[in-house]
């Protein structure tokens, strides 16, 4: 192991606006800011009248990335290498496994973790670990 | 009009903390995957910063009896570890470590304008679709 490309302070700063934000929903509209759970409420609903906060925050979320690429230079900086075949069946994966976890990172990983939620942690520790063996067999046993 | 400016608020900070702390970049959430390699600790930083706000929040928040603009809390039920728990999460994983994209990244990455970001998230949306289809409304539980 060799530490590369490690940027503390930014991913600190950036972490706690997503805490914020969390914390900023709850108070406010008394939800649950998980990506996975807002984007399945929209797209196979289960209750009626709670679309409309949903998509508010999904705007504001494409709209703050957005806002952070005009303050600086239209940034470009991410990259997606993996292919269009992988990306498709990482996102129809990505899918089917928050639908069926009832969760992802920001909801099983932050804000189920800081409602000290036994589910959550088996779930975080669950897709973390198994995230670092897919790139470990992706870039070590496949690519090695 | 409050409750729709504070929702879009908190998924701007949301989107723009993404930003910052670079977890909506997929090589840089491999490089935290990917600790037999170059290992990148920053995410280890952004859920620090994530889930220390949200875990001094959280508590205060929820003993209050009531949101500031909403009848109630939306909670996910505190039910025990089950199997779909798990499974769900272990195919999110598989997917996380193959693209480097959960779900909130992902559609912040829109704002980016990659044709990848649009094919994960349709991708996404058409897994969700494909568990409802199969399992029901009924196994489905609102995020955590």
């Amino acid at each position: 192991m060799e530490i590369y490309n490690f940027t503390p302070l930014s991913a600190l700063a950036g972490g706690i606006l997503i805490g914020l934000s969390a914390v900023l929903l709850l108070t406010v509209n008394g939800r649950i800011a998980g990506i996975s759970g807002i984007v399945h409420g929209i797209v196979a609903p289960e209750k009626p009248n709670d679309l409309d906060w949903r998509l508010l925050f999904l705007v504001g979320l494409i709209a703050g990335a957005f806002l952070y690429r005009l303050l600086n230079g239209m940034d470009t900086s991410i990259a997606l290498e993996a292919s269009i075949l992988i990306v498709g069946g990482g996102g129809i994966l990505t899918g089917i496994g928050t639908a069926v976890g009832s969760g992802c990172t920001s909801g099983h990983g932050i804000c189920g973790l800081a409602r000290r939620s036994s589910r959550s942690l088996a779930a975080t520790i669950s897709f973390m670990l198994v995230g670092g063996i897919t790139v470990f067999i992706l870039r070590h046993v496949i690519g090695g | 009009m409050t409750r729709a400016f504070l929702v879009i608020f908190a998924g701007l900070l949301f989107g723009f903390g993404l930003c910052v702390s670079q977890m909506v970049n997929p090589a840089k959430v491999l490089g935290f995957l990917d600790i037999a390699g170059l290992w990148d600790p920053s995410l280890a930083f952004v859920m620090m910063g994530a889930l220390g706000v949200a875990a001094i929040g959280f508590p205060r928040i929820l003993s209050r009896p009531k949101p500031l603009l909403e009848g109630d809390f939306f909670m996910p039920p505190r039910s025990g570890i089950d199997a779909p728990l798990i499974v769900g999460a272990i195919i999110f994983g598989i997917g996380w470590g193959l693209v480097g994209f959960c779900p909130g990244p992902a559609i912040a990455s829109l704002a980016y304008g990659l044709l990848k970001s649009w094919l994960f998230v349709a991708s996404m949306v058409i897994g969700m679709l494909a568990v409802r289809l199969v399992l029901g409304p009924r196994l489905l539980q609102p995020t955590p």
